[in-house]
């Protein structure tokens, strides 16, 4: 009797651009899997060593740990201007910040609107989970009206504690941004999305045309206080409704690129 | 080169582009406006960044950035911009990147107003941002020592990883002197193991402020303490005048000690042995030469343009043993020479004592209207 031909075949590998450090992150936390799509964009790209990311102040802070790549770290919010101030002095290689939230819609909502409003080419990846998830699940500028959270613990309450902010939206009105788009880390499908937005948002920068931002929808199983699996669930039915996952900016020429 | 009439903002941010500055990031605030207008047209020039940043809270981190690639690269503000930028640079002092500030210190706190003070001393030299650092503070008298303090900020900022800060008042910012600029040095970028610049055939860098573990900070608390005193051994600088035989001493930095210069003269001229001290680094501050003049002298006299800041720092060094006085005028004042020379006379010529608060003295001399102010 022939023995069968087995063929071996990579279907799953670490990117070269993610540093292999087990990360901090919680079960069930989808900050794991927007670091794996903006490595293996990276890896795509080739251009890990040309690369210089931004790390915020947030349960990302140690992104740095896991990426293989030249890292800073900010402080909280100033990333953008970290990142401008780095990229306007080496205007060839590829700079990228990871912000929370709170990090880019609170505390460093006048750095974003101004990298916006420049035009300056870098690339953001701006995980919107609804709340403060290093400092305990606190209110965020993007918690639901009637979400619970630490600080909100009867629910936000738009009244006093005002609307969410959809920072997509708001920054694709900037013409500076070339790229804008909302994506949702829920399930493979939304992954796969999510993935060719940020490699569109990195081609941006590589063509030099202006501002890109993926806003990734996530989850924070722990300060919700959900299992992993409810949590994807909450996000599809309570996230999307109020933040739609749609392209607010896509300049022509990207239009036309394909992955 | 020859020297030329010079306005101190034109002139100190020209020196910084002859020192090889390669970009700078900045906001507009009276005083030292100038400083960043002159940037805004001589650096694309010269095909160097600059860009006007949203607030001085975004241009301090465009620094601290730029500062990650081992770029040269400096800001400059006033007083409240300032105040701003206390988060960036512990930001910076956290990551021991090389950084020049220049601070053209005006009357405050809150707004304030635009007049040359110098209220900030403790906050560039004591204090600012949070954390345990030190930053180096140099402190010109005129348009020239304000270009040399410039090019000497960016060495020391590169030799140390530190944060320099060329504090000037209003008046240096804005009078016009004849002075000399240096010749034109070639842009460089610094080419150490650390800077953040891809990484091409080498593993990955990283730069950032955060050492979780408190036994890691701690250590880069001690590391970081122990480079202080490095510079306090090879960087203390101070002007001394007429310090040979002087029963008595002035202290004071920037516009204050140089207005004190002249009324020490006048002084002189009256038979009274005085000099002077002006410390050029005000952080290191020249502690030890103080310690030595306290030995031999009989009186100091402290003058600032604020109500006495650097009066602890020449106290600490003085330990009690000889009469400290105060003189200051804040709020935007300048001293006038004749009143300073009131004070050196007082000083010789009436009895004095160690105990009590010199502060707490000048106050109440100047509230029950003994101290005249004009
Ligand atoms: C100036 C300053 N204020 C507050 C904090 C405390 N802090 C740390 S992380 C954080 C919120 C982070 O939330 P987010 O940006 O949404 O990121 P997540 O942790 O959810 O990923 C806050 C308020 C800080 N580090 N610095
Ligand atoms: S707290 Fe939330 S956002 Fe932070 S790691 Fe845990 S699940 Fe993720």
């Amino acid at each position: 009797m022939d023995t069968p031909q087995t063929e071996v075949q990579t279907v799953y590998i670490r990117p070269a651009s993610l540093s292999g450090t087990p990360t901090h992150y919680c079960p069930g936390c989808t900050h794991g899997i927007a670091h794996r799509l903006v490595a293996e964009v990276l890896d795509e790209m080739n251009v890990r060593e040309q690369t210089i990311g931004v790390a915020p102040v947030g349960c990302s802070v140690f992104a740095y740990n896991y990426f293989n790549c030249d890292f800073v770290e900010a402080a909280h919010g100033r990333a953008p201007a970290m990142a401008t101030g780095i990229k306007r002095v080496m205007p060839n290689h590829i700079v990228f910040t990871y912000q929370g939230d709170g990090d880019l819609a609170s505390i460093g909502m006048s750095e974003i609107m101004h990298v916006a409003g420049r035009g300056e080419n870098i690339t953001v990846i701006f995980i919107n989970n609804t709340i403060y998830g290093m400092t305990g699940g606190q209110m965020a500028p993007t918690t639901l009206p009637g979400q619970r959270t630490t600080s909100s613990p009867n629910g936000r309450d738009v009244e006093t504690m005002g609307y969410p902010l959809h920072m997509a939206e708001l920054l694709a009105q900037q013409p500076g941004a070339g790229y804008v788009v909302r994506r949702s880390l829920h399930d493979p499908k939304n992954i796969r999305q999510a993935k060719k937005a940020i490699r569109v948002a990195f081609e941006a920068q590589k063509r030099g045309l202006g501002f890109s931002l993926v806003e990734l929808l996530s989850t924070c199983p722990t300060n919700w206080g959900v299992t992993p699996r409810e949590a994807l669930g909450w996000l599809e039915e309570h996230m999307i409704p109020v933040y739609p996952l749609q392209d607010f900016k896509v300049i022509p020429t990207l239009a036309e690129l394909k992955f | 080169m020859t020297k030329e009439l010079l306005e101190g903002n034109f002139a100190m941010a020209e020196a910084a582009v002859r020192a090889g500055c390669e970009a700078y990031f900045g906001y507009p605030i009276t005083p030292q406006t100038e400083i960043l207008e002159w940037m805004s047209h001589r650096m694309p020039e010269l095909k160097r960044t600059f860009l006007q940043a949203e607030s001085e809270v975004a241009a301090i981190n465009m620094v601290y950035g730029a500062a990650c690639t081992g770029t040269r690269v400096m800001s400059s503000s006033s007083s409240p911009g300032v105040s701003l930028m206390m988060e960036g640079l512990s930001y910076i002092a956290g990551t021991e990147v090389p950084v020049v500030l220049i601070d053209v210190v005006r009357g405050g706190p809150g707004l304030g107003n635009i007049a040359p003070a110098q209220s900030d001393y403790n906050q560039l030299n004591h204090g600012g941002g949070h954390g345990d650092y030190h930053q180096i503070v140099l402190a010109p008298a005129s348009v020239q020592e304000a270009i040399d303090m410039t090019v000497l900020a960016f060495e020391l900022a590169e030799k140390y990883r530190n944060i320099v800060v060329v504090m000037a008042d209003g008046s240096v910012g804005q009078m016009m002197e004849p002075a000399e600029l240096p010749e034109m040095r070639p842009v460089t970028r610094i080419q150490g193991d650390w800077p953040v610049t891809g990484n091409v055939g080498r593993p990955p860098r990283v730069l950032t402020s955060i050492y979780i573990d408190p036994p890691a900070e701690e250590v880069y608390n001690h590391k970081i303490l122990n480079k202080w005193y490095d510079i306090q051994a090879n960087e203390i600088r101070y002007k001394e005048y007429y310090l040979d035989d002087a029963d008595f001493v002035v202290v004071g930095f920037g516009t204050a000690g140089r207005i004190a210069l002249t009324s020490v003269r006048a002084a002189r001229a009256e038979g009274i042995k005085v000099g002077l001290l002006r410390p050029i680094t005000t952080s290191p501050f020249p502690f030890s030469q103080l310690d030595e003049l306290s030995k031999r002298a009989q009186g100091m006299l402290v003058v600032e343009m604020n109500t006495g800041q650097m009066l602890d720092d020449v106290r600490l060094a003085a330990k009690g043993r000889l009469p400290v006085e105060f003189y200051g005028r804040p709020g935007g004042m300048m001293p006038f020479p004749d009143d300073i020379l009131g004070e050196i006379r007082r000083l010789a010529h009436t009895p004095l004592t160690t105990e009590g608060d010199p502060r707490k003295r000048w106050m109440d001399r100047v509230r029950t209207g003994e101290l005249m102010l004009r």
